[in-house]
């Protein structure tokens, strides 16, 4: 009900919006309406001038076209309107996060209690703030100290709470948020007004919408189109006056056929919706809560044809998950199953609690009491790089192979041989192989299996397609990312990825005339984000992945990616779409108005009008009735893009000259006939 | 008919034949390899640049740009001065006087712009020093420079990041000692073998067996102006009745040759074109859809001109043979008629005045649709390159990628450009056809009636708005407006997309190239023949409608 009573005021605030857009300083933005603007003013003069004498055409036909005309400036700037509208609803929910708040000012990391109470807006650069329990983050920022789980529905729409916290690729806060628990110190890194929501809302509202370089571009030829037809229709008093005084009959034509004319065939079609569908299309970015700092970003993705998809949480599911244990040496497979249960237990990680969940449901092994088993847990440290428990004085641990074997070895034990060859074998299947050893004894090899998303394979054939080649990062060694990346169907991987290896892989690309896209969310992804064409930044992510990245994923969600692509196509599409049925549509007004245009110098023309028409005047007000309808008509499509599927360049291409190509040739004449056959019912004519 | 159609095929057969083997060695000359295969003619060569000043330093659009105006313009003073003294200079057997200003700059701008529009009749207006010094010199380099801004603008997609694109003096010379010179040369010695007139002494007077009636034979320096005209598409007859005149074309092979150099060089450089982009489907594909829209026209001529007259009981079929000459017939004229038009030519064996209306609004629209089916040598593959762009554009928002063509973005500059490239002709044609019509005493120029009368004037501004030259008989050229807004209007028709096109080049010579996969838009399939072709004939039937509703259209269905 709320939806609808919003789509209602959405749809009157345009109406209100197409009104107050018939200022000449806003009609002089786009060239081929401005055009039809003036048009409508001059039939309009010509209207008024008949009451005195004047007379262009019957005072009541040169009134229908002045009105029509009038109609079709304000449903293009209805159509703008009301895309415009979109953006402007969003802009007022997000405004609404953006208020002032106070905010406590601290002088040192050390001594929270010590605080002035400032307001959010007098806030500057690298200021400290503390920040509790139901209070809202003032500013951007990043967390120096503390943990919290915070409220960020009011950007991104989703309403569980998010972690944050000091450290690590988690540290980047968002002003407008709401901690919901513990509290934060947070340093701020941007001055007030130019705070993410402050750019969220004016991307959204369109305000600082640029024109992209494809749009500039398309605006250029329709202006040309708009430049010949104004030369096409001019030149036709002066080649009507000479003719009809040459040939003895008839008269010039009249001023107001030679404006019903020019209006027929410059691109008003596209002119008018061209920037709706722009606006729409950042709109639909919008609705997918990814943030383009620019126009321009969304185009580029379009172009792009080379995607880096980080392997964890696009290509598989989040974690890697134990599927089997492996004894060596003789071990039971029921030991080596409790063996790897107990170095596991104090392993947070998902991997670490998959291992458990693994023995309990195999082996029926209960998660033991931690507390009760009075044992010493040794965590994963960098050091080490294995994890696991002593108990009962014995060492329980896990790891990978070479730092098993290291460890073995320095405590003068043997690494088995048949361990190697399972390790290697369980690596080449792509899995991830965990050695468990009690003291100086190899037990076995818990195989950590990664899981490819279901249906990842049929979108990256699909992306194959469109010429769009896709990149596995990750950091598995080759052997496991081979195969891995086979069974995803990617076309390249990139193992054991380093920030340098990334950066090097997209500069690569670049070189040999790639586009690049690529998701990233920490500090180190920030020079490859930097240097990819399209970059996209989780919003988990660090501040400074965040403003290396030209998009920013509210959702956090690395497979957006393959849709951000789809939204630039498809924009750039709509766009090319709607031209190329603009310009096809000019043969059929042609065959409607030309023949009646000159009948009175040469009534033998009548021939070529095999449409039918009933009169001069049904034929030129149908054309120019059918001009102005197919605005209102296509003002869906422009919002909503036209569908999109990933073929090749070469069956999209033909699909889309079909439908809008020859569509647009043939639609028209059944229009203009259709309208020409009820104004004659009407008694027009 | 069949024979017709067997004449009309064969010709398309050897001029594709020929085309090849020239293409490739266009292309040599365009890469600066050298011809000579011994070092005295490089160094011959070398010496050659050295006196002339040149330093064969490689040159930016810009440069480029200002050196081929400040060419151009030292190449109008020069003709439009020899006419004005002709009086004064030597080989001027028949003491012919200077001529009027208006019409000495009309004559300069044509030639310079490689239109050859002649509002002069040869034999009475001017001397042989004005031919072979003052025309025929710009019949070879107005065509060389139109090559070499071809050779710019394919630089422009070979290079990558580049800032320089050739030395307009190197291009200049190149082209026309080794191209248009030794083709000249074998073409007008097989045109003197045939009986074309090359001579310096006056004209001779002759009496006829009919009665003994006396008449004066002119004569001049033709073969070797002639051959030029027609490789260089320039078009300007040295006789007022062009090729129609028995001693500019005097026999079928005459006629044959000088009909494939109409088409010869243009089509060629297709040729070049593929083999410099490393792809020669590229070259190919423009040159189906030239030789498609081609041979479309050609069909409808010829058709029109066999059928598109009433028969009257008694007389023999022969089909519309007004206007043309018994030794030609209704296929060779057509075919004639439809290359000079097709090519920016405009030399004449037939008269196109008296071609069927159809026949006669497909000799126009192939001016109209900006000569660049073959076109101008280097100008009509440049133009057409422009269509290319423009079609690709569209195409390629249309498959969701930023456009692009041979692995160069196009942008909004570059849009910019191809735009003034395809807006400019008709813009200019238009214009000047109203400014003729409603100027005082417009009714006294032409001479047919009704819409015919109309078609007279919209003719010849399309043959200058768009660089051909040719004529429509029976409108008058000679007066001062037509002079002075002619000359303006081949000027600006032939620079501004000349500029236009060294910027495009200058502009994607700068750019990296991008990568090609399955997502770029392919311009070598039949799609894209399709897609072009029709992206040229609409804009051109978008731009021309109207107006040849008011010319050939209302001629069609007032006398049908």
């Amino acid at each position: 009900m709320k939806n609808q009573t919003n789509q209602s005021k959405l749809f009157i605030d345009a109406i209100t919006q197409s009104f107050s857009k018939l200022l000449p300083q806003v009609q002089v933005k786009n060239p081929v309406m401005l055009m039809v603007y003036i048009g409508a003013i001059l039939t309009t003069v010509l209207y008024f001038l008949s009451f005195i004498g004047i007379q262009d055409e019957a005072g009541g036909y040169v009134f229908s076209i002045a009105l029509i005309l009038w109609f079709t400036v304000l449903f293009a700037n209805f159509a703008e309107a009301i895309a415009e509208g979109r953006g402007r609803a969003q802009a007022d929910t997000l405004r609404k996060a953006r208020k002032e708040v106070q905010t406590k000012k601290i002088k040192s990391i050390d001594h929270p209690e010590d605080f002035d109470v400032v307001l959010s807006v007098d806030l500057k650069k690298e200021d400290l703030v503390y920040v509790e329990a139901g209070e809202q983050i003032p500013m951007d920022g990043e967390v120096v100290s503390g943990a919290a789980s915070v409220d960020e529905s009011a950007i991104t729409g989703e309403s569980a709470p998010v972690i944050r916290e000091s450290g690590g690729d988690r540290s980047a806060v968002t002003g407008g948020t709401t901690l919901v628990s513990d509290w934060l110190i947070i340093r701020v890194t941007v001055e007030a007004g130019n705070s993410f929501l402050d750019k969220m809302i004016s991307m959204v509202e369109g305000a600082s919408r640029k024109k992209t370089p494809n749009e500039i571009a398309l605006q250029i030829l329709l202006v040309t189109f708009t430049i010949i037809f104004l030369v096409v229709s001019g030149t036709l008093l002066p080649f009507t006056q000479f003719t009809s005084e040459y040939v003895g009959t008839g008269s010039p034509i009249s001023l107001t056929n030679v404006v019903a004319l020019l209006v027929c065939l410059a691109p008003t079609t596209i002119g008018a919706l061209l920037s709706s569908i722009g606006i729409a299309g950042m709109s639909r970015l919008n609705e997918a809560n990814v943030l383009a700092m620019s126009g321009r970003a969304i185009e580029a993705a379009g172009d792009t044809d080379v995607l880096l998809l980080d392997k964890t949480g696009t290509i598989t599911l989040g974690n890697r998950q134990a599927s089997e244990f492996v004894p060596v040496n003789g071990t039971e497979k029921e030991a080596l199953a409790e063996a790897a249960q107990l170095s596991s237990l104090a392993d947070e990680t998902p991997e670490g609690r998959s291992i458990v969940k693994l023995a309990k449901d195999e082996y029926g092994l209960r998660s033991h009491d931690l507390s009760s088993l009075q044992a010493t847990f040794v965590p994963f440290s960098a050091r080490t790089r294995m994890s696991g428990i002593d108990y009962d004085g014995n060492e329980w641990r896990k790891g990978a192979a070479d730092t098993i074997k290291q460890a073995i070895q320095a405590k003068g034990g043997t690494f088995p041989e048949e361990c190697t060859r399972i390790v290697s074998d369980i690596a080449k299947a792509g899995g991830t192989p965990l050695v468990v050893t009690k003291n100086e004894t190899v037990l076995g090899v818990i195989h950590l299996k990664d899981i490819v998303k279901s249906g990842v394979k049929d979108r990256f054939s699909e992306l194959r397609n469109m010429g769009i080649r896709t990149i596995m990062i990750t950091g598995d060694n080759p052997m496991t990312a081979a195969a891995i990346a086979a069974e995803a169907g990617v076309d390249d991987f990139l193992a054991e990825a380093t920030p340098e290896a990334k950066l090097d892989l997209i500069r690569q690309y670049q070189k040999e005339g790639h586009l690049v896209a690529m998701t990233g969310d920490g500090t180190n992804d920030a020079p490859a984000l930097a240097q990819a064409d399209v970059a996209v930044a989780m919003n988990t992510g660090t501040q400074a992945a965040k403003e290396a990245g030209n998009m920013v994923d509210l959702d956090s969600n690395p497979t957006k990616l393959i849709d951000i692509v789809r939204i630039g196509k498809q924009l750039l599409i709509t766009r090319g779409a709607l031209t190329t049925f603009s310009i096809a549509n000019d043969v059929a007004k042609y065959f409607a108005i030309i023949p009646v245009l000159f009948f009175s110098i040469y009534p033998q023309l009548e021939a070529l009008n095999f449409m039918g028409l009933t009169s001069a005047t049904t034929a030129i007000l149908s054309a120019v009735i059918y001009n102005a309808l197919i605005i209102i008509a296509l003002i869906p499509l422009a919002l909503k893009g036209v569908k999109y599927r990933g073929l090749s360049a070469e069956k999209l291409l033909r699909h889309n000259m079909l439908v809008y190509g020859l569509g647009g040739l043939i639609a028209p004449f059944i229009a203009i006939k259709l309208i020409d056959v009820i104004l004659t019912i009407m008694g027009i004519g | 008919m069949s024979m017709i159609v067997i004449q009309q095929l064969l010709f398309i057969l050897i001029l594709i034949g020929l085309s090849i083997p020239l293409g490739i060695y266009l292309y040599n000359i365009m890469i600066g390899k050298s011809v000579f295969k011994n070092k005295t003619g490089n160094r011959l060569e070398g010496r050659l640049f050295k006196v002339m000043g040149v330093k064969a330093e490689e040159m930016t659009a810009k440069k480029y740009a200002i050196s081929v105006l400040l060419f151009s313009i030292v190449g109008l003073f020069f003709v439009f001065i020899v006419q004005l003294a002709q009086r004064f200079l030597p080989f001027n057997p028949e003491n012919i006087e200077g001529t009027s200003l208006d019409l000495a700059f009309n004559t300069a701008a044509s030639f310079v712009s490689n239109t050859n529009w002649q509002a002069y009749s040869g034999e009475t207006g001017l001397s042989y020093f004005t031919q072979s010094i003052g025309l025929t010199v710009q019949n070879f380099v107005s065509a060389a420079s139109g090559i070499a801004v071809l050779f710019v603008l394919i630089r422009g997609f070979i290079l990558k990041q580049k800032h320089t694109v050739g030395n307009f003096w190197v291009d200049l010379t190149r082209i026309t000692l080794y191209v248009l010179m030794p083709l000249s040369i074998v073409g007008a010695i097989i045109l003197v073998s045939q009986g074309v007139v090359q001579s310096f002494s006056g004209y001779q007077a002759v009496t006829t067996l009919q009665d003994g009636a006396a008449q004066t034979i002119p004569l001049g320096p033709a073969a070797s102006q002639i051959m030029i005209k027609q490789l260089g598409t320039n078009g300007g007859g040295f006789f007022g009745s062009n090729s129609a005149f028995p001693l500019e074309n005097p026999t079928a092979l005459s006629n044959l040759i000088q009909l494939l150099s109409i088409l010869l060089i243009p089509a060629a450089l297709c040729v070049t074109f593929g083999k410099a982009v490393k792809n020669h489907k590229q070259g190919r594909t423009i040159y189906i859809a030239m030789m498609t829209i081609f041979i479309l026209t050609l069909v409808v001529t010829t058709i029109s001109e066999a059928y598109g007259v009433p028969l009257f009981s008694g007389a023999t079929g022969l089909g519309n043979m007004e206007g043309k000459e018994v030794v030609h017939g209704i296929g060779m004229s057509s075919l004639w008629a439809t290359a000079t038009t097709a090519a920016s030519n405009g030399s004449v064996n037939s008269m196109h005045n008296s071609y069927t209306a159809f026949g006669g609004m497909m000799l126009m629209f192939l001016m109209q649709i900006g000569e660049i089916v073959f076109g101008g040598v280097g100008s009509g593959l440049y133009g057409i390159i422009a269509f290319v762009l423009l079609t690709v554009f569209i195409a390629g928002l249309m498959v969701g990628r930023t456009p692009e063509y041979l692995s160069k973005k196009i942008e909004p500059f570059d849009m910019k450009m191809v735009c003034l490239i395809v807006l400019v002709p008709p813009v200019l044609t238009l214009i000047g056809t109203a400014i003729a019509v409603v100027a005082p005493g417009a009714q006294e120029l032409v001479t047919n009636e009704g819409a015919r009368g109309f078609s007279e004037i919209l003719y010849a501004y399309s043959s200058m708005g768009n660089n051909n030259g040719s004529a429509f008989a029976g409108f008058s050229a000679d007066n001062p407006l037509t002079n002075l807004l002619g000359g303006s209007i081949m000027l600006m028709s032939r620079f501004i997309p000349l500029v236009a096109t060294i910027f495009l080049a200058g502009n994607m010579a700068k750019k990296k190239s991008i990568a090609v996969s399955e997502g770029t838009l392919s311009t070598t399939s039949n799609l894209f023949i399709g897609l072009l072709v029709g992206v040229i004939l609409i804009i051109a039937a978008l731009s021309f409608l109207p107006s040849l509703a008011l010319g050939p259209i209302a001629d069609y269905f007032t006398s049908h």
